[in-house]
């Protein structure tokens, strides 16, 4: 990806012509592997996701695909392993040691590129989260080889090479990137952008057990304290089943309560556009889009926004798009699947009513 | 003691709310687009003269880009910044994330040996531009940092003794660290707030001098580990998404009482996902 400002090579001639044979000693690289994210006793759903995807990418390259566990209990990584198993996974490289009980950045980029000189993975793939970009970009430096930032689709190629084609400049351009001759060809890919995988209950795997050779002493970075999110203060925004969101149409801050309230009665979670955010009517953590985080809930409710590019790249996992913009040429009806052209301010409060009464009516009668 | 000296890593990119690609060349039209100092780069700026501005020494801001990035250069020196450098070559164009932190790292060496060791290295959390967030960990890793990303807030620096402790936004938390200096930030938006910078200097900046290093004036020896040469990945394919061959089914809203058009949207949304209405209806009977 073109991180200095040059924009991206043309397609023809340039770099896309320069492949060359793959250096000999990559050649014994093999395999696709999941840094599966494991922390305070769960594991991050986006790996469960890109176990999904990893299974796809290792059945088109006939290879295995393995999950990554570093952790510092042994019986709930062994049931974490277990997970990666159903989700996919022919065989889970364990690291376990007291050092990782919480993630530190020294430790498990130790781990991680130990694990990748020994066992030599063809591709690699990370959750493109705070923990996942901390140690990707640490990794690929580590290693000196390719990463594709938040990928938003994967494909091998004719000639056994990753796809990672991501979106650039907002959304307004993709771009399919390569890592030619380096190895392993790294990706990180935000939750969401990947459907959840069915998980097949009973389906059994390896456990290949590894640790580098690392003491606490060795480590300079110490965690103090981990300060738990409250439920109520996190917006669960990414993985909720229904979201209504509010952009520059509702014209102020105070009516952005009209989105709450419509979310208050969906039981759904609530969100906005970047210019909200910037206007400081929401908090960063509820931005939907490029910049912010992707969605895919069953149900989307979009009231007062346009629809710029880098809104659309990051709702277009939802199963129903719904829009309400008083402008009939606002680019959300590109991709919306049901539209509504009236004012957000007006049509929001009728909306609230609506569902209110019929739930209510369900309320009485159940 | 010595003084602090503290390294602010800035990228000038284009304006994306004004980003317009070409409808048939599928390139971004960048004439005419304004460009801007990333604005997660502010935060780290902003952390970094406050500090300064505390434990005092100098703050000095380094980008890498065209030679109009030090327009970009001027304006953190109009915010406080007290040197700025600008790493500019035709050897540097393509650069993916490796070959950039690879660049920086030579230079910031070079900022080094004129003007001593930085205490602290920040970068912005991610660009809107290439919205990567790996530059920062791979600048860390090449200078072998301790690394702190997603930082809320810095409790304390301590340079007699060589620490500093920060919260971290991690996964379902805030993560309270501890490591030594010198060290990698990247700051979390929203963290502080951009000062205004002093008229003086603003006045100062528009004629300070912008140091300005080729890739042989950083010391760069190893031009294949450089732009496109350097970049292990390589952009095959540039395309614009796909337009939804569907247009959306539009509820007529014309002339209507706004409640009858709620219904309708309502009952459209429950016949187009019926798990929706069920669901619906577990929420509201409390299950």
């Amino acid at each position: 990806m073109s991180e200095a400002s040059a924009p991206p090579a043309p397609a023809s001639g340039g770099r896309a012509s320069m492949r060359k044979e793959l250096p000999e000693h990559f050649k014994a690289y093999k395999h696709v592997w999941v840094f599966v994210e494991y922390e305070h006793g769960q594991i991050h759903p986006v790996s469960l996701e890109l176990l999904g995807e990893g299974r796809k990418l290792a059945d088109k390259l006939n290879a295995e695909l393995a999950g990554v566990l570093i952790g510092a209990d042994r019986d709930q990584l062994a049931a974490a392993a277990a997970t990666c198993h159903e989700y996919g996974a022919d065989l889970v490289y364990l690291t376990v040691d007291p050092i990782y009980e919480q993630y530190r950045n020294e430790p498990f980029t130790r781990a991680m590129t130990e694990l990748v000189n020994t066992f030599k993975p063809e591709i690699l793939l990370l959750g493109a989260t705070t923990l996942g970009r901390d140690l990707a970009g640490s990794v690929a430096t580590t290693l000196l080889t390719g990463l594709t930032a938040d990928s938003t689709e994967l494909a091998i190629d004719d000639e056994r090479s990753l796809a990672a084609t991501r979106p650039t400049f907002g959304g307004s351009l993709l771009c399919t990137i390569h890592t030619l001759n380096y190895r392993p060809q790294m990706a990180t890919v935000r939750p969401r952008v990947m459907p959840m995988p069915t998980p097949q209950p009973g389906r059994s795997g390896r456990i290949v057990e590894h640790k580098p050779d690392l003491v606490e002493e060795d480590i300079v970075t110490k965690v103090l304290r981990f300060i738990p999110d409250r439920q109520s203060d996190t917006a669960q925004l990414a993985y909720a089943d229904i979201v209504v969101a509010g952009g520059l149409g509702l014209r102020s801050a105070e009516n952005f309560q009209l989105v709450k309230a419509l979310a208050e009665v969906l039981g759904a979670e609530h969100g906005g556009s970047r210019p909200l955010v910037q206007k400081g009517w929401i908090t960063a953590d509820r931005q939907i889009g490029q910049t912010g985080k992707t969605i895919r809930p069953k149900l989307y409710i979009a009231a007062g926004i346009s629809g710029a590019i880098q809104h659309r790249v990051g709702v277009e996992g939802a199963d129903l798009i719904v829009a309400i913009n008083i402008d009939p040429n606002a680019p959300i009806f590109d991709f919306a699947h049901v539209g509504v052209v009236a004012d957000a301010v007006e049509f929001l409060p009728a909306l609230t009513q609506t569902f209110a009464e019929r739930l209510s009516v369900n309320r009485l009668a159940g | 003691m010595s003084q602090m000296h503290i390294v602010v890593c800035i990228k000038q990119v284009p304006d994306s709310a004004q980003i317009r690609v070409h409808p048939v060349t599928n390139t971004i039209m960048r004439q005419g687009v304004p460009t801007i100092i990333n604005p997660c780069d502010l935060f780290s700026l902003e952390e970094a003269l406050r500090w300064r501005d505390r434990l005092g020494g100098e703050v000095t801001v380094l980008t890498m880009g065209p030679p109009t990035a030090a327009e970009s250069l001027r304006k953190a020196l109009a915010f406080g910044a007290d040197r700025a450098v600008l790493l500019t070559d035709r050897y540097f164009a393509g650069s993916d994330t490796l070959a950039t932190s690879f660049a920086l790292t030579q230079a910031i060496a070079k900022v080094s040996d004129m003007w001593g060791a930085p205490d602290l290295v920040f970068c912005g959390k991610q660009t809107i531009d290439g919205d990567t967030a790996q530059v920062g960990p791979g600048i860390a890793s090449r200078l072998g940092l301790n690394q702190l990303t997603y930082v809320a807030s810095i409790a304390s620096i301590d340079q007699e003794a060589g620490t500093i402790e920060a919260e971290r936004r991690a996964e379902g938390g805030v993560q309270v660290l501890s490591t030594r200096l010198p060290a990698l930030v990247t700051m979390l938006e929203g963290s502080n707030e951009m000062r205004r910078g002093s008229m003086a200097s603003a006045l100062a900046a528009a004629t300070a001098e912008i140091v300005t290093w080729s890739a042989a004036d950083a010391g760069i020896e190893d031009l294949t580990k450089c732009g496109l040469r350097g970049s292990p990945t390589v952009v095959k394919k540039v395309f614009a998404p796909l337009a939804r061959s569907e247009k959306a089914e539009q509820i007529a809203a014309a002339r209507r009482p706004t409640d009858e058009i709620a219904a309708e949207l309502m009952e459209t949304i429950f016949a187009r996902q019926p798990a929706i209405e069920s669901d619906l209806m577990r929420f509201a009977s409390g299950q």
